[in-house]
C-alpha cells in the first residue's frame, strides 16, 4: 500500500471535523484539573492528620493507575455520557498531577512570608489569597502549560469510550475502507502540529520566568 | 457486590504475563533510546544534535495511542515487514516513553556544573574519560528519580495495547465486562483491575521515593 494523495484529502475534513471535540474535551477536562488540582493541594496540606493521609493515598492511587481503565471504571459505573465521562476521568487524573505543581510553587515561598501575614493579623483565608498564592503561581504557570499539552496528547484514549474524536474517526474511517494508512498519518500529524508550537511557547515562557525570578536552575524538571 | 473475587481476579491475572512483557519489553527499549538520544541532544555536532531532537519531538509530540496504531496496522501495510502485535505495541511503548525519557537524561547530564568538566580537561582527560569519570556517574544519580517516574507512566501506558487486541489485564477485564453485564459485576471487575495495577505499581513508587533521597544525600546542592 502507497500514500494516497486523493484519498488524504477526502478523509482530512472528517478527521479535521472531529479536533473541536478533542480540543473541547481537553479544555473541559484541564479546566476541572486546574481547580481540583488546588482542592486536592489545599487538603493535602490540611493539618487534621487522617485527611491529609487520606489525600495522600487517593492522589497517590489515582496518579499510578491507568487513566485508560479509570475511564472504563467510570463509564460503566456512572450514567454519564461518553464525552462528559472522559472530561471529568481526565480532570480528575491530571488533578493529582497539577496539585503536585502547586505544591511545589506553594513550597517555594519563603517561611517569612507566613510569618509577615501572621504578624499583619491575617487570617488564613486572607493569607493564602493575598500573600501566598499570588507568589506561587506565576512561577508554576510554565509547568501548568507543560500539562495542558500532555492532557491534549492523552485524549485519544476517549476512543476507548466511543467518543468521536479525531482518532475514533480515523478508526472508524479505517475499518470502513480497510486503509489505515492516511486517517492514521493525518491524525499523527495534526497533533504534531497542534502540540509542537505549544510546546515550544511553554519553553520561552520557561526561559523567560526563569530570568524574571533569578531561578536559572537547570534542573531536571518532571 | 464484591463476592465474586474469586472468579474474577485469577482472569485478569492471566494477562499479567503479557502486561509485564510489554512493560519489560518497552523499559529495555526506552531506557537504550533515551541514554542515546538524551547525550545526542548534547552533542556539540549541529547534525548529531538535530537528528536526536527531530526523532524526540517526532514522538513526544505523536500521541502514544496514534504510534501504536501506527506500528500495529499502519508499519506491515507500508513495508513488507510484519511485526507481531507485541511487538508493535513494545515499540510504541519504547519509542514514546524513550523520546520522554531522553529529556531526563538531556537535563541530568546539563545540570552537572561546567566546573567538572573544566576540572576534568585540566587533568588532561579525554572526551570519553570525561564523560565516564567525571560527568555521568553525577548525571546518573540525577536522572534516576525521572526514570523511576517515568517508569510508573510506562507501567499506566501498557494499558493502551488493549486497543491493539493484545490479551493483557485491560483486555481480559473487558472480556469479562461482556459476559457480566450486571452493573454491580462491571464496579466489580474494575476495581479489581485498578487495584492490581496499583499494587503493581507500588515496588516502583518506593523505588522512586528511594532515589529521590538518595539523590540529593551528601552532595552540596549550591
Amino acid at each position: 500500500m502507497s500514500w494516497d494523495w486523493e484519498f488524504a484529502f477526502e478523509v482530512f475534513p472528517d478527521i479535521v471535523g472531529a479536533i473541536g471535540v478533542t480540543i473541547g474535551a481537553t479544555v473541559v477536562a484541564y479546566l476541572i484539573s486546574l481547580v481540583l488540582g488546588l482542592v486536592f493541594t489545599l487538603l493535602r496540606r490540611s493539618s487534621f492528620k487522617p485527611l491529609s493521609l487520606l489525600m495522600a493515598g487517593v492522589i497517590e492511587f489515582i496518579r499510578t493507575t491507568p487513566p485508560l481503565v479509570q475511564l472504563f471504571f467510570v463509564y460503566y459505573a456512572f450514567p454519564m455520557s461518553p464525552f462528559t465521562t472522559g472530561a471529568v476521568v481526565l480532570g480528575v487524573h491530571y488533578a493529582t498531577y497539577v496539585s503536585e505543581v502547586y505544591r511545589s510553587g506553594i513550597e517555594a515561598v519563603p517561611t517569612s512570608q507566613w510569618e509577615a501575614s501572621k504578624a499583619l493579623n491575617f487570617s488564613k483565608a486572607q493569607t493564602w489569597q493575598k500573600v501566598i498564592l499570588p507568589q506561587a503561581i506565576p512561577p508554576v504557570i510554565p509547568m501548568l502549560g507543560n500539562y495542558l499539552i500532555v492532557l491534549f496528547k492523552e485524549t485519544p484514549l476517549l476512543a476507548g469510550i466511543f467518543v468521536t474524536e479525531m482518532l475514533q474517526v480515523a478508526r472508524i474511517i479505517g475499518a470502513d475502507t480497510y486503509r489505515f494508512l492516511e486517517p492514521i498519518a493525518i491524525v499523527g500529524f495534526l497533533f504534531l502540529v497542534l502540540s509542537y508550537p505549544s510546546a515550544l511557547f511553554i519553553r520561552y515562557l520557561e526561559k523567560r520566568s526563569g530570568k524574571l525570578h533569578g531561578s536559572a536552575e537547570k534542573g531536571v524538571k518532571t | 457486590m464484591f463476592t465474586n473475587i474469586g472468579e474474577f481476579l485469577p482472569f485478569i491475572l492471566g494477562g499479567l504475563t503479557t502486561t509485564v512483557q510489554a512493560f519489560l519489553f518497552g523499559a529495555v527499549l526506552a531506557y537504550s533510546i533515551a541514554i542515546v538520544a538524551g547525550l545526542m541532544r548534547t552533542s556539540k555536532l549541529a547534525v548529531v544534535r538535530i537528528v536526536a531532537t527531530i526523532f524526540v519531538e517526532l514522538f513526544r509530540g505523536t500521541s502514544l495511542l496514534v504510534q501504536m496504531f501506527f506500528f500495529a496496522f499502519v508499519f506491515p501495510a507500508l513495508t513488507p515487514f510484519t511485526p507481531s502485535l507485541f511487538l508493535a505495541g513494545g515499540l510504541a511503548l519504547g519509542f514514546n516513553y524513550g523520546a520522554y525519557a531522553s529529556e531526563v537524561v538531556r537535563g541530568a547530564v546539563l545540570s552537572v556544573p561546567e566546573g567538572q568538566k573544566e576540572a576534568a580537561i585540566s587533568l588532561n582527560m579525554s572526551k570519553v574519560q570525561r564523560m565516564r569519570f567525571v560527568i555521568l556517574p553525577q548525571a546518573i544519580r540525577i536522572m534516576l528519580p525521572g526514570i523511576g517516574n517515568n517508569s510508573i507512566e510506562l507501567l499506566k501506558g501498557t494499558s493502551l495495547v488493549y486497543f491493539i487486541s493484545l490479551a493483557d489485564m485491560t483486555y481480559r477485564a473487558d472480556i469479562l465486562r461482556g459476559a457480566n453485564t450486571a452493573l454491580s459485576s462491571q464496579i466489580e471487575i474494575y476495581t479489581y483491575l485498578l487495584f492490581t495495577y496499583f499494587v503493581l505499581a507500588l515496588p516502583l513508587i518506593f523505588l522512586t521515593r528511594w532515589l529521590e533521597k538518595r539523590a540529593s544525600k551528601g552532595v552540596s546542592t549550591a
